[in-house]
């Protein structure tokens, strides 16, 4: 027997692994998943979001192995989901049905069906909650409020952008009801089709959709103030059609965030020369979950995507889609501190003929 | 005029819209507003242009902005499609009919073996970070060049014909005057010996002493090389200085040709008889 | 939970190879793929995962190497998410693998016929350098439009008297396409030039397959009077092996603070090792 193999890589894994696994452990209580999946709410809507994975039990385990860190959160459920048949694609489901738990309108004081506040927290004063130190075993008796008459039926609410038709602000566009481009299963090529675009920022970093969407509305792209016509959120069925034969299943319902952003825009059809009419565009934001915020900046990216300003990034379809999202711009981010032994020792055999040559 | 066949570049009927176009536009007669069709603001750019480049002349398009005149030279060049139209270069033999229709990668030979184009911007000419020198050899390199010292000697030998120091072809046209990035493009333009060049407004927006020295340029490599130029300017005098022949184009539209010295002393065109006037 | 053999549901292994075969029948093309998300990150060869994932049968015998080792860090992580999903034979041997995965190396011992050697690439354009955007980029493969290629080591040759493009150095395959080679070393680029095995290149962000076939024509682009260089080991040694002629790391005695230098394709050294060991006892 001569020379054998160097087996240090294995044992260093392997030790820095269970050292690992060791942190979340070693000082105190462990936490249930369970209680992740009712106290993180929020956390799992992005997470859910992000992995465009809609499972809010997966979603709590993932914010448990990854100690709560987002970018591996969504990165486990990620690799979950790869390993998941994909069998069926949803019927065309229309918002309108959407079970609306919360929903407002920054457009119009009164709208059809009225305002309705929800579970929002927008108006909480931003004070840390010395109460919440202390945890309760069980359920925490909730605080009492009082309920509101109300004569809408909550899943048949119209929208307001249903009201600017009626007024002939707005064109409805031809419905497009075929089958969108799957960009999980056929990689988008450019230029890229609105169904790619809409997928890309719904799963998108919640970060990164936010920056960019703040980017092209404060002053690099159309650098004006969108009006939020409506933003709901509810529960929206979801049905299939396994056979093609219009007999629908319901397969559940899904949390979601729906944004109406209205754009001013000139009316394209309208002939008259310097006297063109405005009208009503929309950027449309869709996502899983309560998450406002990233469906607002998805709806402006939507908008500066549909109607590029030339020149700019935001409105550049591969400038946005190839950097937003999470497991592909963290995992390149973090590659960098991989070995690059081999590639650093051709830049010197480089930089030393330059120097040889110069001296 | 000279023979029909020391015809380099010719043109038959070359238009240009942006727009679909509607049933009231479509007829020839239909008045459009300058070169906009009121009704569905369709632009014709250039419509039903018609021309003859002949070798070793120097050929004028004057106009205002807006006549079309760039927007020819951009579809010459294959910056930009033409609509409709015809386009012959008899002197290259290695395409037969309408150069239009040949596939985008016989188009980009022609851009870099038969034509050479000089842009009002130098941005859209050269890469302003990348060393002088480098940006002349780009043109050899597109036509399969790959011998440098070869690429070198010749970019040498076009950097002294339009007086750039040769001490300092390794700066970037980023570090130079506009005169000099002029001066750049035009030995870029001419580093492979194209039978035909393009000139887009060179001198616009140059000190006029630096104007000058570009038009004298302009004049010398004619006169050294004959290559045969289009020349592109909204301004007269430029045109009268440099040009064998000249065409006047309004709203998209070529409304008088000819000699260039016949233009001027005698304008038949009510828009040709307010240009020679104000300058005059 | 339960995983599919080889981590991928079989839905996802086919549309790979599918696109596989069109990146062999395309030599030096950028086939996209829909690139699947995979339990190791982003960037750290999922591209090659990929590869490796849906080609590989029970009857594989694997080698994964990083950095010219089989026990980089990175190496063994791969290895093990393989092992893990499919329980296949592992071996350092590069002539004993039926399928390799490596990043920034080609072995030292030619590839053989039907081995599969499956390269980790960052970025699968050539062009990117001097192009951003990917529909441009599209269109100059298209047009076989390479001059913004050589213009680049044009443009180093004139500031730095010589081309510095350092690893990942660009190739035409087959007369036709501009390709990455991945970020090997400029040493191993001659290597892919009419080898006799079929090499895969996977790029999982930028959700790219490519691929050298056995015997295909590979040439690193150069000027007439600028040939193409490798690295420079012309007067080293392996400290370790004695070998030379082979791609080396570069080291520090930290006692003497001397450099020396040792092969960087360990399994290769070990190999070279043994067999001088054996004559050694023979004689």
């Amino acid at each position: 027997m001569g020379y054998v193999a160097v087996k240090g890589g294995a044992h260093a894994i392997n030790n820095s692994v269970i050292l690992y696994k060791n942190r979340r452990l070693e000082n105190g209580a462990d936490i249930e998943v369970e209680s992740i999946k009712t106290n993180m709410r929020q956390l799992i809507n992005q997470v859910m979001s992000e992995a465009s994975f809609y499972d809010r039990d997966t979603a709590a385990l993932a914010i448990k192995q990854a100690e709560g860190n987002m970018e591996e959160a969504v990165f486990l459920m990620r690799a979950h989901r790869s390993t998941l048949p994909r069998l069926y694609y949803s019927t065309v489901t229309d918002t309108r049905e959407m079970f609306v738990e919360r929903r407002v309108s920054a457009s119009f004081k009164d709208i059809p069906g009225g305002q309705i506040l929800g579970a929002s927290p927008d108006f909480t004063h931003r004070l840390l909650d010395d109460a919440l130190k202390e945890s309760a075993d069980g359920p925490k008796e909730t605080i009492e409020y009082k309920e509101v008459p109300f004569n809408y039926e909550l899943d048949k609410l119209p929208k307001v952008i249903d009201y600017l038709e009626g007024e002939g602000l707005f064109v409805r566009e031809e419905e497009n009801n075929d089958e969108p481009d799957d960009i999980t299963k056929k990689a988008i090529e450019y230029p890229s089709t609105r169904s790619q675009r809409l997928q890309a920022l719904t799963r998108g970093q919640t970060g990164a959709v936010t920056s960019l969407g703040y980017a092209e509305i404060r002053g690099y792209g159309i650098s004006a103030h969108p009006n939020i016509g409506e933003c709901r959120v509810g529960q929206q069925p979801v049905h299939i059609d396994p056979d093609d034969d219009y007999g629908e299943y319901f397969i559940g319902d899904f949390e979601v965030t729906e944004i109406d952003a209205f754009m001013p825009d000139l009316d394209e059809d309208d002939s008259d020369a310097g006297d063109k009419d405005l009208m009503i565009k929309i950027g449309y934001g869709l996502v899983f979950g309560q998450n406002e915020t990233k469906a607002i900046a998805m709806s402006v990216l939507d908008y500066s995507l549909e109607h590029p300003v030339p020149g700019v990034a935001t409105s550049d379809d591969e400038f946005v889609l190839y950097h937003i999202d999470s497991v592909e711009s963290t995992g390149f981010i973090s590659h960098l501190k991989l070995p690059h032994y081999v590639t650093f020792q051709s830049k010197l055999d480089r930089m030393r003929q330059s120097k040889g040559e110069q001296e | 005029m000279p023979a029909n066949d020391d015809v380099v570049l010719s043109i038959r009927d070359l238009s240009k819209q942006f727009g679909r176009g509607c049933e009231y536009c479509s007829d020839e007669n239909y008045e459009l507003q300058k070169n906009m069709c009121p009704h569905c603001h369709t632009v014709y750019a250039v419509r039903n242009t018609s021309f003859d480049l002949y070798k070793g002349e120097i050929l004028g398009i004057v106009g205002e902005s807006g006549s079309g005149k760039s927007t020819l030279m951009k579809m010459l060049y294959f910056d930009q499609d033409a609509t409709s139209g015809n386009y012959n270069l008899p002197e290259d033999l290695t395409v037969k009919g309408n150069v239009f229709n040949v596939s985008s990668q016989k188009k980009r030979q022609i851009r870099n073996e038969q034509l050479g184009m000089v842009y009002q911007n130098p941005i859209l000419g050269l890469k302003m970070d990348f060393s002088s020198v480098t940006n002349i050899a780009e043109k050899l390199i597109a036509s399969g060049n790959r011998n440098v010292g070869e690429m070198t000697d010749r970019a040498d030998h076009f950097l002294e014909k339009v007086n750039i120091a040769l001490n300092r072809k390794y700066e970037a046209p980023k570090n130079f005057s506009g005169g000099m990035q002029q001066r750049v493009q035009i030995a870029k333009a001419l580093s492979n010996y194209p039978p035909i060049l393009l000139l887009d407004e060179v001198t616009t927006g140059l000190d006029l002493s630096v104007q000058a020295d570009v038009l004298e340029l302009i004049k010398e490599i004619q006169r050294d090389m004959g290559v045969s130029m289009i020349v592109v300017s909204h301004d007269l005098a430029i045109i009268r200085m440099l040009c064998d022949r000249t065409m006047v184009m309004l709203d998209g539209e070529v409304i008088e040709h000819g000699i260039t010295d016949q233009i001027l002393e005698d304008p038949q065109h009510k828009y040709t008889q307010q240009l020679v006037y104000s300058i005059l | 939970m339960s995983q599919n053999f080889a981590f991928l549901d079989e839905h996802s292994k086919k549309e790979i190879r599918r696109k596989t075969l069109k990146a062999i029948a395309v030599p030096g093309y950028q086939v996209p793929f829909a690139s699947r998300e995979l339990p190791i990150a982003r960037g750290w060869g999922t591209g090659g995962l990929q590869l490796t994932l849906s080609l590989i049968g029970r009857e594989d015998i694997l080698k994964v190497i990083d950095q010219g080792s089989d026990e980089s860090v990175n190496a063994v992580n791969i290895r093990n998410l393989v092992q893990n999903t499919t329980g296949v034979a592992e071996t350092i041997h590069t002539s004993e693998a039926t399928l390799i995965q490596s990043r920034h190396r080609i072995p030292e011992v030619p590839l053989k016929p039907f081995q599969i050697l499956v390269l980790q690439v960052p970025q699968p354009e050539p062009l990117r350098a001097v192009e951003s955007s990917e529909r441009k980029t599209k269109m100059l493969h298209g047009d076989k439009e390479y001059s913004g290629a050589f213009i680049k080591l044009f443009e180093q040759i004139m500031k730095f008297g010589h081309i510095t493009d350092d690893a990942d150095y660009p190739v035409m395959v087959n007369d036709r396409y501009v390709m990455a080679p991945s970020p090997i070393p400029r040493f191993d680029n001659p290597k892919m030039n009419y080898n006799e095995g079929l090499i895969l290149l996977g790029a999982g962000r930028e959700k790219k397959i490519h691929a050298v076939p056995p015997y295909t024509k590979v040439e690193s682009l150069a000027f007439e009077d600028y040939p193409f260089e490798v690295e420079d080991f012309d007067d080293k040694v392996c400290r370790e092996s004695g070998l030379s002629g082979v791609y080396m790391d570069e080291l520090q005695d930290e006692k003497t603070g001397e450099t020396y230098y040792v092969t960087n394709d360990t399994s290769y050294m070990l190999e070279k090792l043994n067999e001088e060991a054996v004559q050694h006892a023979g004689k």
